[in-house]
């Protein structure tokens, strides 16, 4: 676990072993949201970081996820399709969004880590 | 608006104790879920009984031997002849047409009217009443002095029988004065769910021991405004503000049920309401566009303000509610339509993030309301 990197927008990234990263929403950002009812899927495409490559809709509103890093999409988790509650049962796991290759393969480790985004979730409690 | 300005119900402090997430709503700092979530509120209510905090919508009440007749004057409801213990659903209507605010009417007898209204619009409902009929009636805000709770769903009247077993004998829209654990209360079988359930009017100061003995039965869960909302679009009811507003008439928000008979064109006591010939000319004429209920043919919920298109892609309307429908199991929506469209099956697309999301007029309500009727 300790190869998780996070964005500011509560984005989790693991970093596979052929190169790819897995990309989900994190157990505050499910939490925050609540129960989730769709999941629009990222195209197996190249997307620029910050794009809206992906929609979490809860019951009450819509969301975007954000393309972390520039990036193709490799794979998309068909799962949600039919299973959306999956992000709030288990979303650093099952409830996984998409994979994708980034471009700049060491820009992954210059995200936030752990720590980093323990520090952001307390501030953003504090505030 | 900070959190310091917004008011509090008298069952803040409980939400708060209860893990409720708070919202602004209405100049009010609301729960909007508790922990169980959204959608296990919202199975609940179906499922058993659901409480509701609803204290920050206003009560009004009117007195006076020509309360009843004054206030047909600004709805085109039958108020003379609602019978005593009765309540009826109504709206205020603008000199135009459109609609001010919906609102239920209760008869307590002894020309006294007993009034709930949405809390975004009390004040301005409360001026309305004073500058229209206030020479007539008198009226009396009840804003600060009482609070209301919402006891929603099948197990609703078994639980409120324990605290008064004459309960049971009410039917729907009924309204009667209910001692509740020693208290003064009023007392209708009506809510905003679909369901068959009660609303209780209880004094502020009495509310949260209502409260918490309503929610020490075994059958009851808080419910927060989030599943209140799920629940009243499956029952295809409106909501003020998005449903309808002072831009739509009652006719074009298919609430022709709602103007009495008597108050019709061709009735007894026609017109005499704002608006009454701008309502009759549409009534007679037909409308250019009319509130209809929306079924996604996809999983994509399709939120209010999405704009409504053809197949050519043409604009004929939009979404005003819309989201996802926990019993349901699927999206829904209500919008307003081209009246070209609006017959049931009619295939439509809404427009969500740029792609065409086909969705079917549908019939309302989207789960069959089961009221006691007795």
């Amino acid at each position: 676990m300790s190869e998780l990197r996070f964005t500011e927008d509560h984005e989790w990234l693991r970093a596979e072993a052929d190169g790819s990263v897995t990309v989900g929403i994190t157990a505050f950002a499910q939490n925050a949201l609540g129960d989730v009812v769709f999941v629009q899927l990222p195209e197996l495409q190249a997307y620029d970081k910050g794009a809206e490559a992906s929609t979490v809709e809860s019951v009450k509103a819509a969301s975007g996820v954000y393309m972390p890093l520039d990036g193709e999409v490799l794979e998309v988790n068909d799962k949600l399709d039919g299973s959306p509650e999956l992000v709030n049962e288990d979303p650093m796991g099952e409830g996984w969004f998409f994979r994708f290759k980034p471009t700049d393969a060491d820009a992954v480790a210059k995200l936030l880590d752990q720590d980093a985004y323990d520090r952001l979730i307390k501030a953003n409690a504090e505030a | 608006m900070s959190t310091e300005q917004l008011l509090k119900t008298p069952l803040h402090a409980l939400h708060l104790e209860l893990g409720a997430r708070m919202v602004p709503f209405a100049g009010y700092d609301m729960p909007v879920q508790y922990p169980l979530g959204v959608m296990k509120e919202h199975q609940h209510t179906r499922d058993q009984a659901g409480l509701f905090d609803v204290s920050h919508m206003g009560q009004i009440r009117l007195t006076g031997a020509g309360a009843a007749k004054a206030l047909e004057s600004l709805v085109p409801v039958d108020i003379i002849d609602l019978p005593v213990g009765m309540q009826r659903y109504a709206m205020f209507t603008h000199e135009n047409g459109g609609i001010l605010d919906d609102l239920m009417v209760a008869n307590l007898g002894n020309d006294e009217l007993f009034l709930v209204v949405n809390a975004a619009c009390k004040d301005q409902d409360l001026a309305h009443l004073r500058a229209h009929i206030g020479a007539q009636c008198n009226i009396e805000p009840l804003f600060e002095a009482r609070a209301l709770l919402a006891l929603q769903g099948p197990a609703a009247v078994t639980v409120l029988a324990r605290l008064a077993p004459d309960v049971a004998k009410m039917t729907f829209m009924q309204f009667q004065r209910v001692t509740l654990l020693g208290v003064d209360c009023f007392v209708s079988r009506s809510g905003y769910t679909g369901e068959d359930g009660f609303e209780i009017s209880v004094p502020a100061a009495d509310a949260e021991k209502l409260a918490r003995a309503l929610l020490a039965e075994p059958e009851v869960a808080a419910i927060g405004l989030g599943a209140r909302d799920s629940l009243r679009l499956e029952a295809g009811l409106c909501l003020y503000g998005h449903d309808m507003n002072t831009e739509t008439t009652p006719i074009e928000a298919s609430l022709l049920w709602a103007i009495s008979k008597v108050r019709r064109a061709d009735g007894a006591r026609a017109g005499g309401f704002p608006g009454a010939e701008a309502v009759f000319t549409q009534q007679q004429g037909g409308v250019s566009r009319k509130r209809v209920g929306l079924l996604p043919q996809e999983r994509t919920p399709v939120r209010e303000g999405a704009e409504i298109v053809n197949e050519a892609g043409e604009i004929i309307g939009a979404v005003c509610s819309g989201g996802f429908g926990p019993t349901l199991g699927a999206p829904l929506a209500m919008g307003y339509l081209d009246s070209a469209y609006v017959a049931l099956d009619t295939p439509v697309w809404a427009i969500v993030r740029g792609k065409k999301v086909p969705l079917l007029v549908s019939k309302m309500p989207f789960v069959p309301q089961r009221y006691y009727r007795g």
